[in-house]
């Protein structure tokens, strides 16, 4: 059984085509990457497997562990274990981003049976993965994303993604408006959450995020669906040659 | 449990040595219905007043019988029929349940998720318990404390009866009999409240709360309440209680009159949850409350701080008269109109005394049908050179059929002072709650976290313990208003 199976969804937005019969399977252990030009779908897939309220399935199904995730709200699908890393973090103002994380964390812990923290000893434990992460207590201290800069809200989402320890994790172009520096720090926040227990999709324009989060398996998404899959390799061939070329070879 | 008789007699022992006040001297259960002359001679006489008491009631109600009724606000109600409520009952006259299993089960439910214990939830719903022995000697040590530093807390009837002199010179200082409608009224009829004395110097230990009075869960419709502070003293005192309090009586009207000397201090913070009605607002409470503070000495400083849930119609504007040179005033509000609910509220500073501040930070939320105003003035005398003002009122709109409104009025009589006004509008957006909701919240925790975050500069004045119970009410009280 695959940890996540995508089988040829379709879904609509403003009565358009977005994804046309996109599937994918992942497997736990594994890392995948999804590159694709702009308007190949890539945000719409990410918000699908969210649940995103209005990008509901039109045809095709999804799987967790097995279990459909379609009739699933998106805060249910999040405490099975899917968490999504956002292209761009919103900002919540007045809700601190220790009480937020914690809330977040309680509410997975609750799901899984697993006992919830309590103020203090959840500080604790965010301490030391946010030190991790570079992400100071100051930072803990101010409300969610705001007045962040653009490393730090993808920073911050990291850090979410490594208290969560989700099963399948979706990186929504998380090296977008990074510089070199951040995107080292970022790749190693999530290379260190890496386990055969778990999965991850990288959902990227450019190649040289893979540099540094190395995939098992690289995809290229057109016009919504996926149209050739390969080895690492796979993102070194859109590198050099453009999404074009390999659009018009299949 | 049911009380034993050594219990009871214990019980009244106790009750006639603290002069609880009518518990024990009550012949008659209720005066007669409607309001005239007599039936405010009768309501004095039940007291025991001096004469100038009764002449003072007597003064506001001929002067309430020349007036009108406001109609500025934007509230809409039916005519209260004021011929038609009973203007003096003896409390604990409310229906007596026996078990929890007879009390509204949407009540109930309110009380568990404010984390109220089952002991408490008794007494909030009237069930018949024996929780006057454990009331009264929690009572006890409380007083015991507060009267080694010299500080007065107790019934208003009480203080009139003890300390004569401090309520003659004080009462209607800050709010005058004929300052408003039902102001009058409440001057005429009023049964109830507190009264706190502060002596110089002192900084009250504890913060007081009308919870700690017995029969205070049946608080009367026209409660006056009276807090004098000293030079160089200081207190804090909590009003209400964030468990919905039902009550037969439609009307509310009650006057809080605040004094503070030279460099003293008042800190007045009400958690407010009467019960809103159902959802088409039949049954609820109106709330007409006139609160004044007097910054009278120099550098004396009046906070209200307030979190309004509840009520069907809720018209009240806790003001600050900053008298004394380089005193402070300031107002902290969050007020929740969901449902049918209407809410005019906001505040007054009138600036008189040279180097005066002020600050007014209102919070408004609506939901469903919900109007919700906020009507601020700030008032800058042309004597009160260097006066500052700042005011933010903003609102946050749940929905797309309530609305939210803001009528400040500003007049500024000297060029010297310095007044500024900030307004936002929001809406809860998308992709706020989606972001919740993507880390395991569902759609309650999210909207009451970002609520929550939205009141955050409110609720920070708040004392502690009131926060935690505010913060969960404002959840509960917007729920089913997202999704």
């Amino acid at each position: 059984m695959s940890l996540l199976e995508i089988r040829n969804a379709c879904l609509k937005l403003d009565g358009k085509d977005i994804l046309k019969g996109l599937s994918l399977s992942v497997n736990e252990g594994e890392v995948h990457a999804i590159m694709g030009p702009n308007g190949s779908g890539k945000s719409t897939l990410s918000y699908m497997l969210a649940g995103r309220e209005g990008y509901d399935l039109d045809k095709g199904e999804i799987l967790l562990e097995g279990k459909s995730l379609i009739e699933m709200s998106a805060d249910e699908r999040a405490r099975s274990g899917l968490f999504l890393a956002f292209q761009y973090p919103v900002e919540l103002p007045g809700v601190g981003a220790m009480s937020f994380l914690r809330e977040a964390v309680n509410s997975r812990r609750k799901f899984l049976g697993e006992k919830e923290f309590d103020h203090l000893g959840f500080v604790k434990e965010a301490r030391k993965e946010a030190s991790k992460m570079f992400v100071k207590d100051e930072m803990l201290k101010r409300s969610v994303n705001v007045g962040f800069s653009g490393g730090e809200k993808k920073r911050f989402e990291i850090l979410q993604m490594a208290m969560l320890k989700p099963k399948i994790s979706i990186l929504d172009e998380t090296d977008s408006g990074l510089d070199v520096d951040a995107l080292k720090i970022v790749s190693e926040g999530v290379n260190a959450q890496r386990s055969k227990d778990n999965a991850i999709v990288v959902i990227t324009h450019y190649q040289r995020l893979l540099d540094y989060i190395i995939p098992d398996f690289v995809h290229i998404l057109s016009d919504g669906a996926i149209i050739k899959s390969g080895g690492p390799e796979l993102a070194l061939e859109v590198e050099k040659n453009g999404y074009a070329g390999l659009i018009n070879a299949s | 449990m049911v009380a034993t008789q050594e219990t009871i007699d214990k019980v009244k022992e106790v009750s006639q040595s603290y002069k609880y006040g009518f518990i024990t001297n009550v012949e008659s259960e209720k005066a007669p219905l409607g309001l005239n002359e007599d039936i405010v001679r009768f309501i004095s006489q039940k007291k025991k007043e001096p004469q100038w008491l009764l002449e003072w009631r007597l003064k506001a109600y001929k002067k309430w019988l020349t007036m009108k009724q406001p109609n500025w606000a934007m509230v809409n109600f039916p005519d209260i029929n004021f011929q038609d409520i009973y203007y003096y009952s003896a409390p604990k006259t409310k229906p007596k349940l026996n078990s929890l299993d007879e009390v509204d089960p949407e009540l109930l439910r309110t009380y568990e998720k404010l984390g109220i214990p089952i002991k408490e939830q008794e007494m909030l719903a009237g069930v018949a318990v024996d929780y006057v022995f454990d009331s009264v000697s929690v009572a006890t040590t409380f007083r015991e404390k507060l009267e080694k530093e010299g500080i007065i807390f107790c019934p208003i009837s009480e203080a009139v009866q003890n300390y004569p002199e401090l309520v003659k010179k004080y009462i209607g200082s800050v709010i005058p009999i004929g300052d408003n409608y039902y102001a009058a009224l409440n001057s005429a009829v009023f049964t109830d409240g507190s009264f706190v004395y502060v002596p110089k110097g002192v900084r009250c230990p504890m913060e007081l709360s009308t919870y700690f009075r017995i029969n205070e869960q049946n608080s009367g419709q026209f409660e006056r309440t009276l807090i004098i502070v000293e030079d160089d003293a200081y207190v804090s005192y909590l009003e209400g209680c964030t468990a919905p309090q039902r009550d037969e009586n439609q009307l509310h009207a009650a006057v809080v009159e605040l004094i503070a000397m030279n460099n003293s201090e008042i800190k007045y913070s009400t958690v407010q949850n009467w019960y809103p009605g159902d959802k088409d607002g039949k049954g609820g409470i109106y709330n007409f409350v006139t609160k004044r503070g007097n910054c009278l000495g120099k550098r004396s400083k009046i906070s209200w701080t307030q979190v309004e849930t509840g009520s069907d119609i809720t018209w009240k504007y806790p003001s600050c008269i900053l008298k004394g040179d380089e005193s402070v005033g300031e107002f902290y509000s969050v007020a929740v109109a969901n449902n049918a609910q209407q809410a005019d509220t906001g505040t007054k500073m009138i600036h008189i005394g040279k180097n005066t501040k002020s600050t007014i930070i209102s919070k408004g939320i609506s939901a469903g049908k919900a109007q919700n105003t906020y009507r601020g003035q700030v008032q800058i005398q042309k004597n009160a050179l260097g006066s500052r003002n700042f005011t933010q009122c903003d609102s946050l709109l749940i929905g797309d059929k309530c609305g939210a409104h803001t009528v400040p009025y500003i007049n500024q009589y000297t060029p010297s002072a310095r007044v500024e006004h900030e307004a936002t509008t929001s809406k809860i957006s998308e992709d706020q709650l989606f972001y919740c909701l993507q880390r395991g919240l569902d759609t309650e925790q999210a909207t009451s976290l970002i609520v929550n975050g939205f009141c955050k500069e409110v609720m920070k004045e708040l004392p502690m313990e009131f926060a935690v119970e505010a913060q969960k009410l404002i959840g509960i009280s917007l729920e089913g208003s997202v999704g």
